[in-house]
């Protein structure tokens, strides 16, 4: 097989041509209503081919990993293919066109740039589109899964082809009405112009433009060079609601009777309740309503979540070991590195460049905590929640509670930050559990503890790198990434397995399909190789903007750059001459201009380049880092400081860009996670449990820590004709371009990450008996 | 259980609880005003951030019975003057800083505050005052954040 060549079946080759895959010929539907319905379904059209990668001739060509011809979005794309399912847009009376996202919007501005592709196909204003979030629908099948930062590559492409679709049908009815030729009529902000200066709403034209029947149409989208509405930045449609408090989050819901309800849970991670001393002495509390022991603790419901906390660290609960029991960072560490894959490249004249890099745990606590509201009745079940996978919620939340899946109501809230936590929908459980243990309705949250020392957590990991350097080039470059393995949700694996069994690599798990499927070399440095190994340890796991991508590109990075030193070339000259693509080339050096790369920098500063390829899209992040003593020992109460990135410059290449102001909010939000990873934000495990119960514990960036400069770059002409993967993008080129940097600033190659975890810890550990750190009362007296 | 009083957006409330009840639950689940988030309830995070008598507060470190008759606790629902925005959520929007939104009504009391006291300190809101910012955002909207502040404090 040629090594360039896409691989998937039914996979119809790119034309290539950005102008003629606009006029390709599309399958809309028509559904029957008395108002316009229309309908397109997800994962069938015709699809883009490649942009497959052609080696340049400058170094050993690597053939491509899997990753690069298939990559996650082609998996989760083309696993919902078989499902014959539909998304609808609806044309109302009112004028509006409403459209229902089954996707979670949990700040990364889906529901903007969704209004915004209908709009464009529409010629509407993007207010004039009402987005809503779906409830779970089972027959989506996999199409209801937000992660990977696949929504908007996998939505594109359908939502146009019903807007099309709508616009075509509402100019018939123009037509037919004004008496006048289709061709003659153009449409804006949702009026059908006549050539007489007639103007038609949409609202009028709805019912005429109403099929009687079911029926599949042939539908052309519009053509890119038209475009007015994509690729222009807009603001987020709910941005006024945010800046009064009106958005409602799922806490902030007035669902009858749901009162407060918080979960005691025990010292260790996972522990299991055994049994309650003095049940009878909390259920007397003052606003406390019900106590029941549960599966994963004690739930007490109350008035108030702040008497309902004080019930909870009131309890006298006796608790199994957990999960982990005993365990701490080194003796995982320690079971991670027997599990370490060898590196299998024979030697080959020249020499070796190793390095091995430890990546220890990682809280993905959201600022909202992980909370769900249930209403379980005899025979049915009504959920809220800001849930990421409501399908699979959905079917295991009727089997736990012994209901069929159609009578559980999953309905999905938008969510106060998820970067991957909201695929699990452990809240929605528990909070089904209570309600049916209780008989009552409840509005169930973690407290910030309970979402620091027992929520999930990006695994404790270990990258190896071994690269072969033979004359002016390098001749082998191995990863071997081991790992405690990272749970993937249960809804998340029917759809993927079933796609990876198409792929021509055989029978993988689905983290292996994940991995194989992520993780690209974007350097041609001769046989490249990137394997995974991963141990399963009853950790409480789950991707964090990204699974493996920000330590592997660490690791990488960090390699990377001393095997330019063996070829006596500068970190930005190997990678502007070494990256496979010309499109990458240009990203590289685009960046390097942009951050003046080179530039005098004081003894104790540096820059750090590093770049990441992935969602088919290249990044290239060049960080300034201050490791001068002064900065790293500046003190700030309750606080990591340390090395301080000073600058940040980011370019990127993500394809079509449909709303840059929100693409370049998700770029800056994952460079902040970059910088916390990589420099501060470190979970501990000591004797069976993590040490960090809340943000003045668990350091993630914070304004003392953020970039005073920053330069994020789009690259607004990409060649690439689709929407790429965002959500996660800003994260790995950042980590790798700080770790370069830390260790030109100090001559210290970086070992472990974050850089300062084992430094001594800035504050006294909360008990863990209690388990919720109780609320001070000096308010009044710090007010400022 | 004893009744408190207080100037709630400027409106007169009175609400039955226990005194040591943190006024951030008794805003959220007996007012029903959400607008302060919870984030960690032990005044870290910032994200219930609101103004008593002018100067910003934690409603979360605060138990209701602290606060006296005269007291007027402003929450995010009552920072604009009816329609019209403050200058600091003008200067939000007009900054796209919000992703998720959930920090947010925190961040823009804790701003407000800040330029307050900056300008009544004759301090210039430069990157210094901004470092000493505490608010939590998980989603990384920090930058945007320091340009919304210097933006907003100009039209305050």
């Amino acid at each position: 097989m040629p090594a360039h060549h896409a691989p998937a079946p039914e996979r119809p080759a790119s034309d290539g041509a950005r102008s003629s895959v606009s006029r390709r010929r599309f399958l809309g539907y028509l559904v029957a209503a008395p108002t316009l319905v229309v309908a397109a379904e997800m994962g069938r059209q015709t699809l883009f081919g490649g942009g497959v990668p052609q080696a340049s001739a400058t170094a050993i060509p690597s053939p491509p990993l899997p990753a690069e011809v298939y990559d996650l979005l082609d998996l989760i794309r083309d696993s919902a293919r078989p499902t014959a399912n539909l998304i609808r847009i609806e044309v109302n009376r009112d004028g509006t066109v409403s459209f229902a996202l089954p996707r979670s919007d949990n700040g990364q501005g889906i529901i903007t740039s969704t209004q915004m592709i209908i709009a464009e196909e529409m010629n509407l204003d993007p207010d004039q589109v009402v987005v809503t979030l779906a409830d779970a629908r089972p027959e989506l099948v996999f199409n209801q899964l937000t992660g990977g930062s696949t929504t908007t590559f996998s939505t594109y492409t359908p939502i146009r082809v019903a807007a099309a679709l709508a616009q075509g049908r509402l100019l018939d009815a123009a037509a037919a009405q004004l008496g006048q030729e289709k061709s003659v009529l153009t449409s804006r902000t949702g009026l059908i112009l006549g050539q007489n200066g007639e103007e038609l709403p949409f609202g009028e034209l709805t019912e005429a433009a109403a099929s009687p029947v079911n029926d599949a149409v042939e539908v052309v989208l519009k053509p890119r060079e038209e475009f007015s509405v994509i690729g222009t930045p807009r603001t987020k449609s709910d941005a006024r609601a945010m800046v009064t408090g009106k958005k409602k989050f799922l806490t902030d819901l007035q669902i009858p009777d749901a009162l407060p309800t918080v979960i005691c849970r025990g010292p260790n991670l996972n522990s299991a309740p055994r049994g309650v001393a003095n049940l009878d002495e909390v259920r007397s509390m003052p606003g406390v309503t019900d106590v029941a022991q549960v599966r994963t603790g004690v739930a007490v419901r109350a008035v108030t979540f702040g008497q309902a906390v004080d019930a909870v660290n009131a309890l006298d609960v006796s608790w199994d070991g957990g999960t982990v029991e005993g365990e701490d960072d080194e003796s995982i560490l320690a079971a991670v590195r027997r599990a370490e894959l060898p590196l299998a490249v024979p030697q080959t004249p020249g020499e070796t460049v190793e390095g091995e890099f430890v990546f220890y745990f990682r809280s993905n606590s959201a600022l909202e905590t992980n909370c769900a509201i249930a209403d379980v009745r005899d025979g049915s079940a009504e959920l809220w929640g800001p849930s990421k996978s409501p399908i699979a919620a959905q079917a295991e939340i009727a089997q736990e509670l012994g209901l069929p899946q159609n009578a559980v109501t999953i309905h999905v809230t938008e969510g106060g930050g998820s970067f991957g936590r909201r695929l699990f929908f452990d809240a929605l459980q528990e909070a089904a559990e209570v309600s049916q243990v209780m008989g009552k309705p409840v509005k169930l949250m973690w407290t910030r503890a309970d979402d620091s020392r027992q929520g999930r957590v990006h695994p404790l990991a270990t990258t190896r790198v071994r690269a072969q350097v033979t004359g002016e080039s390098v001749s082998s470059f191995e990863i071997r990434h081991t790992s405690v393995s990272t749970e993937v949700n249960p809804g998340f694996s029917e759809g993927i397995t079933a796609a990876v069994a198409k792929l021509p690599l055989g029978n993988y798990s689905v983290s292996q399909a994940i991995y194989l499927t992520t993780q690209t070399n974007p350097y041609n440095v001769g046989v490249a190789t990137s394997l995974l190994n991963e141990v399963d340890m009853r950790f409480n796991t789950c991707s964090m903007r990204n699974i493996y991508s920000p330590d592997t590109a660490t690791a990488r990075e960090l390699m990377i750059d001393q095997v330019a030193a063996k070829l006596g070339k500068d970190p930005y000259e190997f990678r502007s001459g070494f990256v496979k693509l010309d499109r990458f080339k240009k990203v590289v050096d685009r960046a390097a201009q942009e951050a003046d790369w080179g530039k005098s920098m004081p003894e104790g500063t540096a820059q750090g380049i590093a770049i990441h390829q992935e969602y088919k899209g290249i990044a290239c992040a060049v960080v300034e880092l201050d490791c001068r003593p002064e900065t790293v020992n500046r003190r700030i109460r309750e606080a990591r400081t340390g090395p301080r990135v000073t600058k940040v410059t980011y370019v990127v290449d993500i394809g079509l860009v449909i709303n840059p102001r929100g693409l370049e909010a998700q770029m800056m939000g994952g460079i902040n996670d970059g910088i916390a990873m990589t420099l501060t934000s470190g979970l501990h495990l000591t004797d069976g449990h993590f040490v960090e119960a809340s943000w003045d514990n668990y350091f993630y960036t914070r304004q003392w820590n953020t970039p005073p400069e920053m330069n994020i770059v789009i690259i607004d002409d990409s060649e690439a004709p689709e929407p790429g993967g965002a959500g996660e993008f800003g994260v790995a080129a950042t980590c790798g371009a700080i770790a370069c940097a830390y260790a030109r600033a100090t001559g210290t190659v970086p070992e472990y990450f974050p850089i300062m975890h084992k430094d001594p810890l800035p504050f006294e550990p909360y008990p863990t008996v209690p388990p919720i750190p109780p609320s001070p009362t000096n308010g009044l007296e710090l007010a400022r | 259980m004893s009744t408190h009083t207080f100037t709630l957006n400027g409106e007169r409330v009175s609400v039955e609880v226990e005194d040591d009840v943190r006024l951030l639950w008794v805003l959220r689940d007996l007012l029903g005003v959400t607008g302060p988030k919870y984030g960690c309830g032990i005044n870290v995070c910032k994200a219930c951030t609101s103004h008593i008598n002018g100067k910003a507060f934690n409603p979360c470190a605060t138990p209701v019975g602290a606060l006296s008759d005269s007291d007027e606790v402003t929450t995010i629902e009552g920072l604009a003057d009816g329609d019209d925005l403050h200058p600091m959520q003008q200067a939000w929007i007009d900054n796209d800083v919000a992703q998720c939104g959930y920090c947010q009504p925190g961040q823009i009391m804790a701003a407000v505050a800040l330029v307050r006291r900056s300008k009544e300190e004759g301090r210039k809101i430069d990157d210094a005052a901004l470092d000493e910012i505490r608010n939590i955002c998980r989603c990384g909207t920090y930058n945007r954040i320091r340009e919304a502040i210097k933006a907003g404090a100009d039209t305050m």
